[in-house]
């Protein structure tokens, strides 16, 4: 029998470092859509907090800590990220395993907030896009997801098999705002 | 010349460049206009007609004459304005639309032949005969008329596009806009302020002007530092404000390294900016206008303003003796600066009587300027005075017929500016761009105290409307010089006098558009090309207006303005497309396979947006079609695998799920069982076919859908509208998981055997019936598995976790070769289904009906589904509709090509007697010949009749059967078996 092998979306990618800001594959753990059935919206937020801890997310908010977190993922729904998701939840929402379809990054340092906004149509200034807010959103030409986890730092989600293309276009923006030092 | 003392350039640091051939000298903080006057060049340029000498006018992106090509090759930036070009290190700028050379240009006799020449005249000569004026008059015309070209080579993409957002945009770093943006960044607002020049301070650079007891420039410089340690505060400096859009959005652009040798590493030439603004204030300044008299484009006759800006920024006086002429007192400040920094004065025309000289100078008060002298460069003018005409020697005029407010960006939401006869020009009209405040010159307030306080109200009422306290700022002190003007548009007399010199256009062009009754100023403007393009109507607008108000008989109000469009100034299409080349263009989608088949060398083809492999060559194979028939026979004879990630995968659940599905399916997905999957046919609104695939029911509230890899996207947006619109209250969800699964469709023969290998539980034809699904193990891995067939053979589709995708397809391929199989591409793929007449997106082209497709009955009767109604109108079920056939040839012509036209035997190949086309071809192995699917009138009921296959593309013609479209095992048992 053979052994099956797990490679991230971006296997062997290396954290790339240019200038002051750093991006980097991160493994999320479990990803599960949760999606509420009619009229659970209450049930599945008293669910979620009593079997994960955590709040059930607003919309452009994500609830949670680095290792579990709700991120707000769209029209009445959220994406659970770290846990297995809990028996209990299935009763209230529709929950899928997203677990392999997004590749996950880190943009991380000072001028992160300058390389999105080259990336990303969407007002992500610090004094309004806080720590724990969240939005889908554009990524240059890709569909995504982008939450601000720390003062200088962002998770960036896009689907897997664009992992390649959103290297290349971050990567061309950390280099612009780079060469103006 | 230089003239010493003066300027606020780096005289330290000198900086050489090349220009036409030549190496020159400047100063750190040049500009190429503002060098090459300090070298006494004059004639910078042919105009864009009549390739007439011009020379430089201003002293900003305004600048009609002074277009020039800076760099080479893939470098080349036509049209550059040598009034905005900083120069650096190595600079190599080159004048344009001249041949062979400036000095000596051919194209100039158009200027002798301008009788002939003027406006209309095109549309009058070259009428006839018809087709000439595209094949022969408008190449010669465009060749003879122009700007610069580009390199000829292609261009790095060296641009990039932003965004940004703040409280308060200030378009404009004068006195008002830096008043207003301290103001509001005091206060606590968020500021972007952006302006076009490098050096921050606006027109306080180039005027002697004190505030608050220093030097204007000084004070500017102060006001800058401050805001630009502030943190609320962004400065944009080269950043010009280009187009207000809707929701307070701006385009702007940013030349980051034109002014630098070379563009840095992972840099870009320009930045276009989307910004999106709560609030903000035009503080735009004003542009001055010219006066038109005969020769009044000669190189050396300049704006007054442009003419003190050299003198006072850049240390230039642009020539020995200068003349001025005016009809307002602000323009006197140009003599009288020149005087203070010892250049002589030739004197000072004034058209209005009543005119008082401000200093030490020969002043002509009641007289006005009626022609200039020299070609080249001017040399003298010709007066009229009240008591008779004189002529001065001189080799620089600076003109000023006042100042124009910079209304453009309150015009681009169709906004029309107000006449206001103080100043003799527009004003904004307030309210024409939705919380845009203006301030300053723009508004028509034209000393420096009425800026500094309008930047500082403009300030006050954008905060009060984002609901900020306004913090108190100390108002400084400076001059608060009433404007006089009298109006003077054109000097009358012989002779052509210029407008427009960008579009070369005189007085004559303007009255001769009144007679010939292209009155309305919108009509002139095309008639004369007055103010087009990238002049945006800076120059010439309002005189030309005036003009024609004249002509006309009606007032200048009333004859109104022309439409400002954006941009404001040119912004190259490299920056609207910044990030857009190559592989910026779109995402690239890759499969988890795709290193594997990289490996494998197999070409990979673009389907969408995704990279599949197209065939898998193996050593000794010399064409696709050997390894294409090599990957059937696999198929057919042994195993193959294929990786079908790509197709969409959407996941249904919720107590209305088979409700959902019954609606966008044609066919019935209620009454489908658990563990089962069943094709299904969707119908757009409008009753032509959208999409096919299975669909496999995983639990009682849970089913998965498959949907073709084109319309994946088409089809979960077509769930989401009946989800969201037409069923609001239905309790499903849908999400697509098409990302989270690798599947691989295992097919053949020896399928079986192969993924026995692979799977932890046995795989029985009694627990696993032909269309059956369920969870597997795969290797330890939770996987699904579906029994379904595009092949036509004994199939599976294993899906997988997308991370062992690489593994599983590598583990697969290689059992399977171990099988005497292997992978197969998109090129075998096709073929196999062909083969068994499976249709594609070729087939349903969204011009297809259930019934073309021979799926009629798949339209349930019991019960409604989408485009039911519609599928069931009058042209969509006439019998003598294109239907799908199979299609073989039967002539001596063995071949079938896709895209060709079906028509009787007996009739020309011809539109008219056009009987079908063909969708899909291949050649069938197994068959031993081409096999096809096409649309034939009426073809159901026509099989086994021959008719005529034509390609006029590739030449073909071949005698084709019609026949039943499933080629080989019409029985379907290979696939249940």
């Amino acid at each position: 029998m053979g052994e099956l092998i797990a490679r991230t979306p971006l296997d062997g990618f290396e954290p790339l470092t240019i200038g002051d800001v750093t991006l980097s594959e991160v493994d999320m753990g479990v990803l599960t859509s949760v999606a509420p059935y009619k009229g659970q919206t209450k049930a599945i937020a008293a669910a979620l907090q009593d079997a994960h801890g955590m709040a059930w997310p607003a919309p452009g908010r994500a609830t949670g800590k680095a290792e579990a977190r709700a991120i707000w993922f769209g029209r009445d729904m959220a994406l659970l990220a770290g846990p297995v998701p809990d028996p209990s939840l299935a009763q209230h929402a529709a929950l899928t395993d997203q677990s392999d379809a997004w590749t996950c990054l880190h943009l991380s340092g000072a001028g992160a907030e300058a390389i999105l906004a080259r990336l990303v149509p969407v007002d992500l200034r610090g004094s309004v896009f806080k720590r724990g807010h969240t939005v889908r959103s554009l990524v240059q030409h890709m569909n995504g997801s982008i939450t601000r986890t720390g003062p200088q730092t962002f998770l960036i989600m896009v689907f897997r098999s664009m992992a390649r293309t959103l290297v290349h276009d971050v990567q061309r923006a950390m280099e612009s705002v780079a060469s103006r030092g | 010349m230089r003239v010493a003392g003066k300027g606020l350039i780096d005289r330290s640091r000198p900086i050489s460049f090349r220009w036409d051939g030549t190496t020159y000298s400047g100063f750190q903080g040049d500009t190429l206009a503002s060098a090459l006057l300090a070298h006494d060049v004059r004639m910078v340029a042919r105009s864009f007609k009549y390739h007439r000498p011009r020379g430089i006018l201003s002293a900003g992106s305004e600048e009609p004459n002074a277009l020039v090509t800076v760099g080479r090759g893939a470098d080349t930036d036509p049209n550059v304005r040598a009034t905005v070009q900083e120069i650096y290190e190595g600079l190599e700028a080159r004048p344009q639309n001249a041949w062979p050379s400036l000095s000596f240009d051919v194209m100039a006799v158009n200027d002798l032949a301008a009788p002939f020449l003027g406006a209309g005249f095109y549309y009058k000569t070259f009428m006839w005969p018809g087709g000439f004026w595209e094949k022969l008059y408008e190449p010669l015309i465009r060749r003879a008329a122009g700007l610069g070209a580009l390199g000829g080579e292609a261009a790095k993409d060296q641009s990039e596009k932003a965004y940004a957002f703040c409280d308060l945009l200030v378009i404009g770093a004068g006195p008002a806009g830096l008043m207003a943006a301290l103001v509001a960044a005091r206060s606590g607002a968020d500021v972007i302020l952006a302006d076009e020049d490098s050096l921050m301070g606006g027109r306080l650079n180039a005027e002697t002007l004190s505030v608050d007891g220093q030097s204007g420039h000084v004070w500017a410089g102060q006001m800058v530092e401050t805001l630009r340690a502030m943190d609320n505060v962004r400065l944009m400096p080269r950043t010009t404000v280009t187009g207000a859009y809707d929701g307070g959005t701006f385009g702007a652009l940013e030349r980051v390294s034109h002014h630098l040798s070379g563009v840095p590493e992972g840099g870009v030439k320009d930045t276009f900016w989307r910004i999106v603004a709560r609030r903000s204030v035009l503080a735009a300044g004003a542009l001055e206008r010219h006066i038109a008299f005969r020769n009044n484009d000669r190189p050396g006759v300049m704006a007054a303003g442009a003419v003190r800006a050299y003198l006072n920024r850049w240390g230039v006086a642009p020539g020995k003796a200068l003349t001025l002429f005016a009809n307002n007192d602000d323009a006197h400040r140009t003599a009288c600066d020149l005087l203070d920094a010892g250049v002589h004065i030739s004197g000072v025309i004034d058209s209005r009587p009543d005119a008082q000289a401000q200093g030490d100078y020969p002043l002509y008060a009641g007289a006005v300027v009626t022609g200039g002298h020299g070609r080249k460069e001017l040399e003298a003018i010709s007066l009229k005075t009240q008591t008779g005409t004189e002529r001065l020697f001189t080799d620089c005029l600076a003109v000023s017929g006042g100042w124009n407010p910079t209304v453009h960006l309150t015009c681009h939401m169709n906004g029309r500016p107000t006449w206001e006869p103080r100043i003799a020009s527009f004003v904004p009209t307030s309210g024409s761009i939705p919380g845009m405040e203006t301030a300053g010159a723009c508004n028509g307030a034209f000393s420096t105290a009425a800026c500094l306080a309008e930047g500082v109200a403009a300030a006050q009422a954008s905060l009060a409307a984002l609901g900020m306290k306004s913090a108190s700022v100390d108002l400084p002190v400076a001059e608060d010089t009433p404007y006089a003007i009298a109006p003077l548009w054109a000097v009358p007399g012989k002779g052509r006098a210029w407008l427009d010199f960008q579009n070369d256009v005189s007085v004559k062009d303007v009255k001769q558009s009144a007679a010939e009754n292209f009155a309305s100023v919108e009509h002139m403007k095309r008639y004369t090309t007055q103010g087009m393009a990238t002049d945006q109507g800076k120059n010439s607008n309002v005189t030309a207006l005036a003009l024609l108000a004249d002509a006309t008989g009606r007032g200048i109000p009333d004859t109104g303005t022309t439409t400002f469009r954006p941009p404001y100034s040119p912004v190259p299409l490299a920056a609207l497309g910044a990030g857009a080349k190559g592989k910026g263009f779109a995402p690239e989608r890759f499969t988890t396979s795709h290193a594997a088949s990289v490996e494998a060398k197999a070409p990979m083809v673009e389907a969408g947006q995704w990279y599949r492999p197209s065939y898998f060559p193996v050593q000794g194979e010399r064409t696709w079609r050997q390894s294409c028939d090599r990957e059937v026979g696999y198929v057919r004879n042994a195993v193959g695998v294929c990786d079908v990630s790509t197709l969409g995968k959407i996941d249904i659940q919720g107590p209305d799920a088979a409700r959902l599905l019954d609606l966008v399916y044609t066919n019935m997905f209620s009454t489908l069982k658990e563990g089962r999957v069943r094709y299904g046919l969707m119908l757009r609104e409008d009753g032509y076919v959208m999409d096919d695939g299975t669909t496999a029911r995983l639990g009682p509230e849970h089913y998965v859908m498959t949907t073709t890899t084109a319309a994946a996207g088409q089809v979960m947006r077509h769930l989401e509208f009946v989800s969201q619109a037409l069923h609001p209250e239905w309790d499903v969800r849908i999400m697509s998981v098409t990302e989270h699964w690798a599947q691989f469709a295992v097919a053949g023969p020896l399928a079986r055997n192969l993924l026995s290998g692979v799977l932890d539980d046995p795989l029985t034809d009694e627990a696993w019936p032909f269309m059956s699904c369920g969870p597997v193990s795969v290797l330890g891995v939770a996987g699904r598995l579906f029994r379904i067939s595009f092949s036509g053979e004994h199939a599976y589709e294993l899906a997988i976790p997308a991370r062992y995708g690489d593994s599983l397809f590598r583990l697969l391929v290689a059992r399977a070769e171990a099988m005497a199989g292997g992978a197969y591409g998109m090129e075998a793929l096709n073929v196999l289904r062909i083969e068994k007449g499976f249709i594609t997106h070729a087939e349903i082209d969204g011009r297809v009906t259930a019934g073309d497709i021979g799926m009629a009955r798949m339209i349930s009767a019991k019960k409604d589904c989408m485009g039911k109604v519609m599928a069931a109108r009058p042209g969509l079920v006439q019998e003598d509709r294109p239907q799908l056939v199979g299609l073989k040839p039967v002539g001596p012509v063995k071949q079938l090509s896709a895209g060709a036209h079906i028509c009787s035997r007996d009739e020309d190949a011809v539109p008219t007697d056009d009987q079908g086309y063909i969708t899909s071809v291949g050649f069938s192995p197994t068959m031993g010949h081409f096999v096809g699917l096409g649309f034939v009138k009426a073809g159901l009921g026509r099989h086994g009749e021959v008719l005529r296959m034509v390609d006029h593309l590739r030449g073909l013609d071949a005698q084709v059967e019609l026949c039943d479209p499933v080629f080989f095992d019409p029985e379907g048992g290979r696939a249940r078996g």
